[in-house]
C-alpha cells in the first residue's frame, strides 16, 4: 500500500438556516483554504460527494464544478454519497501510483427542503418509501432496538452540544431539555440539527506528504462495509457492518485517541461505539459531532477532516473516524490515522 | 419546475423561489418476478414470503438472500397474515406521506412462519398499546393495487371485549326499611333496641344480627351525631354535591352502630374523627320517603366528642 496522508482540512462555519449562498458560493471559501494550507493550487485528483434531492436539481453536483476551475480539463469525479466516500475513492486513486495529490470536498443545504422526506427518497422504492417512512421515523425504531436509556442519551447531547458551542465552525445549542417526542422514542434534541455548509480534504502521498506537512495525518487503515438494506432483514440494535469496516481498518491494533462519529441521533453512539470496541478513554466526538453541526454529505468528511487535524496539530497521535449512510447506519466507513 | 418567485420590498436579500421536484403520474418502476409475486399474492389479500437456498423465508421477499447473496429459490409460502411486534416507534403527529392521518406506530413486524421482520404502520390509538411482543393483523384496503399499502396497516389482534351488562328491577323496601322510611319522611330517624343485648340499631331493623332475636322496641333517635370515621372521595358520584366529597360514619347519639352519610356545609380536608354532625333535612315541602330528604350532615360547631 502506498503511504497516504491528509494534510489539509477546512470547513464553513455550518448554519442553521439558508444564508443565501449557492453551493458553489458556499464551497469556494473551503477550497481555497485546503489550496493555501497544502499549498498546491492543482491536484492529481478531485472527488466530491453530494445529493441532487438536497438541492431539488439534477447534476447539482455539477454546477458545483465553477468553484474548481475544471478548465484545462482535470481528472474528476463524484459520488452520491457523504464526501466521506468521495475520499475513499480518491484514496484508491491515488493507490494507483501515477498521482501524488487529491482534493475531496463534499456540500449540503438541508435548509432547501424537508429533509426527513428527503431521506425517505434513498428508501427501497417497492416497500419501504410507499409507507412515507421519513428520516426520524426508521431512526427511531432503531432506538427502541437498541434499548437505550434516556438519561445516557440525554447525556450524549448534553456533551456534544457542550463541546459544538466551544467549535467556531459547529452551531451554538443549548443544554438539551424538554419531555416531547418527535417521534418516540426520540426527542428533538436526539436528532442532529439541520444544518448548512461544506467541507475540504487534501490528501498527498509519501514524500509530496511529508514536504507539504509537518505533521501528515497518515491514514494506517480505511474499509467501508455495507448491511442489507431493508431494516427487517438485520439486527437494528447493533451495526455488523460498522464493526467489520472497524476490523478490517484495524481499529483496535492500538488506542485510539479521538474517535469522531458519524451520529445523527443520539442513540447511535452507543451502537457505534460498541461496533468500534472504543475504550472508556477514547475520547468521542470532541468536535460536537453531527448533534452539533450536520451538513449532510459534508458530515463524515468532516470527521475525517476532524480527526486527522488532531494529529496534524499534534494533540493526538492515532484517531478514528467513522462515516455513516443509508438508513440506519446501513453503511459505515472507518478510516484510522496516525501521526 | 419554478413557480412563484417573491421579492417583498424589492431587495434582493429577499429574493426566494419555490420549486417542486416532481415526476408527473409517478416514476414506473418494473417489479421482476420475486417482488412482483408479492406485490400480486398482496393485491389477492395475501402475504408470501420467499424460501433462500438454506430454508430461511424472506418476507418481504427479495431476489437475493442478503446474507449470502445467493439468488434466492423459486419457492413462495404463505405467511402470517397475523404476526408479532419486534421494535417500535410512535408517530404523534403523522406527516402528509404517512399510511395513516391519527397517531400511530411503526413496527418491525414478524409475520408468523417468516424469518424476517417486515416495516409497516399499526393503528395501535395509543403509544401505551404498543409493546414488543405484540400480537397484530393486517388490515386490508377494499380496493387493492397491488402496492405494499395495500396493507392500510396492521391492528392488535383481539384480546378483550366490552361487555354491556344493564337489567331493570322493581324493588320493595322490606317492612324494616319501610318503617325507617315513614320516619325519614317525617323528619325522623327511627331505630330499634335488641332485648337482648340492649343495642340500639338504626335504621330500623327487626332482628338482631348480633342475638339472632327478633326486635320489637322502636326507638326514635335525634339527628344529632358524632363521625367516627371517613373518606375523601375525589371521583364523581351522581348521589355527591361536588367533588371532592366526604362520605363519613355517623354514630346518632343514643345509637350503638353508625350510620353511612355524607357530610358538607364544610372543606373536606376539616372533617375529622369525634367532629359532631346534623343532618341537614331538605324542606318539609319536598320530603318523600326517600334518603334525599337528607341533603347531608353538616358540623354544629359543638366541640369534638370523645369515641
Amino acid at each position: 500500500m502506498r503511504e497516504i496522508a491528509v494534510i489539509a482540512f477546512a470547513q464553513t462555519r455550518h448554519s442553521a438556516t439558508d444564508e443565501g449562498l449557492t453551493e458553489p458560493e458556499l464551497i469556494l471559501p473551503v477550497l481555497d483554504e485546503v489550496r493555501e494550507r497544502s499549498g498546491l493550487r492543482t491536484f492529481g485528483f478531485t472527488c466530491s460527494g453530494s445529493c441532487d434531492y438536497l438541492a431539488g436539481a439534477p447534476f447539482s453536483f455539477v454546477s458545483a464544478l465553477d468553484a474548481l476551475g475544471a478548465w484545462p480539463p482535470i481528472s474528476e469525479s463524484h459520488v452520491e454519497m457523504d464526501a466521506a466516500w468521495a475520499l475513499y475513492e480518491a484514496w484508491v486513486r491515488l493507490q494507483h501510483g501515477d498521482v501524488d495529490s487529491a482534493l475531496i470536498y463534499g456540500f449540503g443545504k438541508s435548509s432547501q427542503g424537508d429533509l426527513r422526506e428527503i431521506m425517505t427518497l434513498q428508501l427501497d422504492p417497492y416497500y419501504l418509501a410507499p409507507l412515507g417512512l421519513d428520516q426520524v421515523s426508521f431512526a427511531a425504531l432503531q432506538a427502541t432496538a437498541s434499548g437505550a436509556e434516556r438519561a445516557e442519551l440525554d447525556e450524549i447531547v448534553r456533551r456534544s452540544r457542550a463541546a459544538g458551542r466551544d467549535n467556531p465552525y459547529a452551531l451554538d445549542l443549548p443544554d438539551p431539555e424538554g419531555d416531547a417526542f418527535e417521534v418516540e422514542p426520540l426527542r428533538p434534541y436526539d436528532i442532529a440539527p439541520i444544518t448548512d455548509g461544506a467541507a475540504a480534504v487534501v490528501l498527498a502521498a509519501g514524500d509530496l506528504a511529508r514536504e507539504l506537512c509537518e505533521r501528515p495525518a497518515w491514514i494506517t487503515g480505511i474499509a467501508h462495509r455495507i448491511d442489507p438494506h431493508y431494516l427487517g432483514m438485520r439486527d437494528l440494535a447493533r451495526s455488523a457492518s460498522a464493526a467489520e469496516a472497524a476490523r478490517a481498518a484495524g481499529v483496535g491494533k492500538g488506542h485510539v485517541d479521538v474517535a469522531e462519529l458519524h451520529v445523527q441521533f443520539s442513540h447511535e453512539e452507543p451502537i457505534l461505539r460498541r461496533a468500534l470496541e472504543l475504550p472508556e478513554s477514547t475520547v468521542v466526538n470532541p468536535s460536537g459531532g453531527p448533534l452539533a453541526a450536520n451538513p449532510v454529505m459534508a458530515t463524515g468528511l468532516i470527521r475525517i477532516g476532524e480527526a486527522a487535524r488532531r494529529i496534524m496539530d499534534g494533540t493526538a497521535g492515532r484517531t478514528v473516524a467513522h462515516a455513516t449512510g443509508g438508513p440506519c447506519l446501513q453503511h459505515n466507513l472507518v478510516t484510522v490515522m496516525e501521526g | 419546475m419554478p413557480s412563484e418567485v417573491t421579492a417583498s420590498s424589492g431587495s434582493t436579500e429577499d429574493l426566494v423561489a419555490d420549486h417542486v421536484l416532481e415526476f408527473p403520474g409517478g416514476y414506473t418502476r418494473t417489479t421482476g418476478p420475486v417482488i412482483g409475486r408479492f406485490l400480486t399474492e398482496l393485491r389477492d389479500g395475501r402475504i408470501v414470503g420467499v424460501r433462500t437456498a438454506d430454508g430461511r423465508t424472506l418476507v418481504p421477499p427479495l431476489e437475493y438472500d442478503p446474507q449470502t447473496g445467493e439468488a434466492v429459490t423459486g419457492e413462495f409460502t404463505e405467511v402470517g397474515p397475523a404476526g408479532t411486534v419486534e421494535s417500535w416507534s410512535w408517530v404523534n403527529e403523522p406527516r402528509a406521506a404517512h399510511p395513516l392521518d391519527r397517531p400511530f406506530a411503526w413496527a418491525l413486524i414478524r409475520l408468523d412462519g417468516a424469518d424476517t421482520s417486515l416495516v409497516h404502520a399499526v393503528d395501535a390509538g395509543d403509544a401505551r398499546a404498543m409493546r414488543p411482543g405484540l400480537r397484530v393483523r393486517p388490515r386490508w384496503k377494499t380496493s387493492r393495487s397491488g402496492h405494499i399499502t395495500d396493507i392500510e396497516s396492521f391492528v392488535p389482534e383481539v384480546t378483550k371485549i366490552v361487555s354491556p351488562v344493564r337489567m331493570e328491577y322493581r324493588v320493595r323496601p322490606g317492612r324494616a326499611l319501610a318503617r325507617f322510611l315513614e320516619g325519614v319522611a317525617r323528619g325522623v330517624f327511627l331505630g330499634c333496641r335488641c332485648g337482648s343485648c340492649h343495642k340500639v340499631y338504626v335504621p330500623y331493623r327487626l332482628s338482631c344480627p348480633q342475638c339472632g332475636v327478633a326486635i320489637s322496641e322502636e326507638v326514635e333517635l335525634p339527628d344529632t351525631g358524632t363521625i367516627t370515621t371517613f373518606a375523601i372521595n375525589n371521583l364523581p358520584d351522581p348521589r355527591a354535591p361536588q367533588v371532592p366529597f366526604v362520605s363519613a360514619y355517623i354514630l346518632l347519639d343514643g345509637s350503638d352502630i353508625p350510620m353511612i352519610a355524607l357530610v358538607g356545609d364544610v372543606p373536606a380536608h376539616e372533617v375529622r374523627q369525634g367532629m359532631r354532625v346534623r343532618a341537614v333535612w331538605v324542606p318539609e315541602e319536598e320530603r318523600t320517603a326517600s334518603m334525599s330528604n337528607i341533603k347531608w350532615f353538616a358540623p354544629t360547631g359543638e366541640p369534638d366528642a370523645e369515641l
